[in-house]
């Protein structure tokens, strides 16, 4: 606070105290904001908060090793989640394998490659963009006809799952790439052109593992995503009662989500604490997915 | 050792030469061999002109300066020498560019052949996020060059750049961890490394402290031994200590349409580029009167 003596005695500007002496940061008008901008973030925390907490305190009953090893059955308190659990290990790791090299691809391509002039590389641009924000059901409804088309008569497959979600996370896989090779500085691209290396060879050598640790980040992510998702799977039937371990691309499955899904429709108290216990297991996985996505991106962050 | 009174800050008499350069002078034919030679040579960025009608010898195991001031061209024309600026969008030269008599830009021609006889030092150090090992080996490994021992070549090409004894016993550890002169010096043993005939250096001391400048100078008075250097700086001293000779290039408005354009303004030894110029324009420039 200025004090009147000094108001008085400070007359030329160069000698007012700089403690007090402009108050733009306390103006009613800012101070008004601030506190809005306090409140957006209290209802946004409180409300995840409030969320994780109920889930927890309903799922502690169920809490137990049980879920990770015994079957769905028709009594709440001999059900586990175990092939649910396998399901999504199953199908995410096929999800990985199918997008993740095709992702970078064609990011590579579109980033290093492509003429950015030509109007069908804009057209696929401008496509990936807006592919990224398609609704995942659209996705379940597309691997559904495609499956269909040949003449796949089971869709509860893992394969079908692994494809409907690889549609969905192809777009934010092939965007997080081209952020990561569009963040190498192009001074590297032209050290090693001026060698008298081939484009394919910088790109090779240099671009991509300097890029690595943004798109594992970014294919984390989108797998983490993927994980999370149950709407695609519904779609290709996937909400069944699986009481065995999928064993194959071709082996029937669910999921975490689905299970979940499954459980919370059913009557009973203890299979809602059951979907409870299961739901925090899906959140602690996610948790350690993101943490992972954060840890190599911290690490192996590069600073030119 | 001068190395104290070789700095940046300007000297009083700045026009005159060091005094071994001045003594290279001397025996320095009055027509360069040419290695490189431009023939009428306009650089396009799209539709803008960005260097108009360059006619110009590089001699071999000369050191060329291109010097004048800021969009004159110097640098777009350096870049046009190993073809580094076909990689932007647009850029295209007319007139000829020979590389020992041959067309650079023939159709025959592969511009990465051209790049790796034709080596380039950046502005801004950019050593790859590799050790520094590697940095050096990369050149020849992409090349395909056929090497007896690939350590015997990584020592061959830090001691030429001046800098084994300072990183011969952590060749290992990323080059990010030197300094940037040193950076800037690993940049041209990698260069070397694939033993180009002619080496461009686009400014590559502005990014550098004067002392670290001092030995790039240095080492680039030792290279000139083996290579031909073509050398683009913004600093009149540098070129008047390193350059065997220089050219002086402006950038001359359109009457028309008001687009600038590079012009080469005048061409010669480097002691009578600073101590008799022909052209009143140079005069101004290496007086500072103007650029």
């Amino acid at each position: 606070m200025r004090t009147i003596g000094s108001a008085i005695t400070g007359s030329i500007r160069g000698e007012h105290p700089i403690a007090g002496g402009g108050n733009g940061e306390r103006r009613p008008a800012a101070l008004i904001f601030l506190v809005l901008l306090w409140l957006s973030l209290l209802v946004a925390i409180g409300v995840l908060i409030t969320l994780i907490v109920t889930i927890i305190v309903e799922g502690q009953g169920q809490f137990s090793w049980r879920l990770f090893t015994e079957y769905p059955a028709s009594s709440p308190d001999r059900a586990g989640a175990r092939p649910a659990i396998l399901g999504s290990a199953w199908v995410i790791a096929t999800t990985a394998v199918m997008t993740i090299p095709l992702g970078i691809a064609a990011a590579v391509h579109l980033e290093e490659f492509a003429d950015k002039k030509n109007w069908f590389n804009r057209f696929v641009e401008l496509n990936v963009q807006n592919l990224a924000a398609v609704p995942s059901i659209v996705y379940g409804l597309l691997a559904l006809a495609f499956l269909s088309m040949l003449g796949v008569r089971d869709k509860n497959i893992v394969i079908g799952g692994a494809l409907a979600l690889s549609l969905l996370i192809l777009p934010v896989i092939i965007i997080a790439t081209r952020e990561a090779l569009r963040s190498v500085p192009s001074e590297i691209r032209q050290g090693s052109l001026a060698l008298g290396a081939t484009q394919w060879q910088t790109v090779w050598r240099q671009v991509l593992p300097s890029a690595v640790p943004g798109i594992a980040t970014g294919s984390i992510l989108a797998l983490s995503r993927a994980l999370g998702e149950a709407a695609p799977l519904l779609v290709l039937g996937a909400l069944v009662f699986v009481s065995f371990d999928p064993n194959g691309i071709l082996s029937g499955y669910t999921t975490l989500p689905i299970q979940i899904f499954n459980w919370t429709g059913r009557p009973q108290e203890g299979f809602h604490q059951l979907a409870a216990a299961t739901s925090v297991l899906l959140l602690v996985l996610l948790v350690v997915m993101n943490g992972l996505a954060i840890f190599i991106r911290n690490k192996f962050q590069k600073r030119w | 050792m001068t190395d104290a009174l070789r700095d940046d800050s300007g000297e009083a008499d700045m026009p005159a030469l060091h005094l071994q350069a001045r003594a290279e002078a001397a025996f320095l034919p009055d027509e360069p061999r040419g290695v490189i030679q431009c023939e009428n040579v306009d650089v396009y960025y799209g539709n803008f002109r960005a260097v108009t009608d360059v006619n110009l010898k590089f001699g071999l195991h000369e050191i060329t300066a291109l010097i004048g001031p800021s969009g004159c061209g110097k640098s777009t024309l350096l870049r046009s020498l190993n073809r580094m600026n076909d990689l932007i969008d647009g850029a295209r030269v007319e007139g000829q560019v020979l590389f020992r008599g041959e067309d650079m830009y023939g159709k025959k021609v592969d511009p990465i052949e051209v790049r790796r006889r034709i080596g380039m030092v950046f502005q801004k150090p950019n050593p790859f996020p590799k050790s520094i090992y590697d940095n050096i080996a990369y050149g020849p490994r992409v090349t395909g060059m056929r090497v007896e021992s690939m350590d015997d070549l990584v020592e061959e090409a830090l001691t030429k750049a001046a800098l084994w004894g300072e990183v011969k016993d952590k060749l290992k550890q990323s080059a990010f961890g030197l300094s940037g002169g040193q950076q800037q010096r690993l940049c041209i043993a990698r260069t070397i490394a694939v033993k180009p005939d002619v080496i461009l250096m686009d400014e590559p001391c502005s990014a550098l402290d004067p002392i670290a400048t001092v030995k790039i100078e240095d080492l680039m008075h030792e290279l000139r031994q083996e290579y031909t250097i073509v050398i683009v700086t913004h600093n009149m001293q540098q070129a008047a200590r390193v350059a065997d000779r220089t050219a002086f290039f402006t950038a001359l408005a359109d009457e028309g349409t008001g687009d600038r354009t590079g012009i080469l303004v005048e061409y010669g030894k480097t002691t009578q580029i600073f101590e008799h110029p022909v052209d009143q324009r140079t005069e101004d420039y290496i007086s500072g009167r103007f650029g």
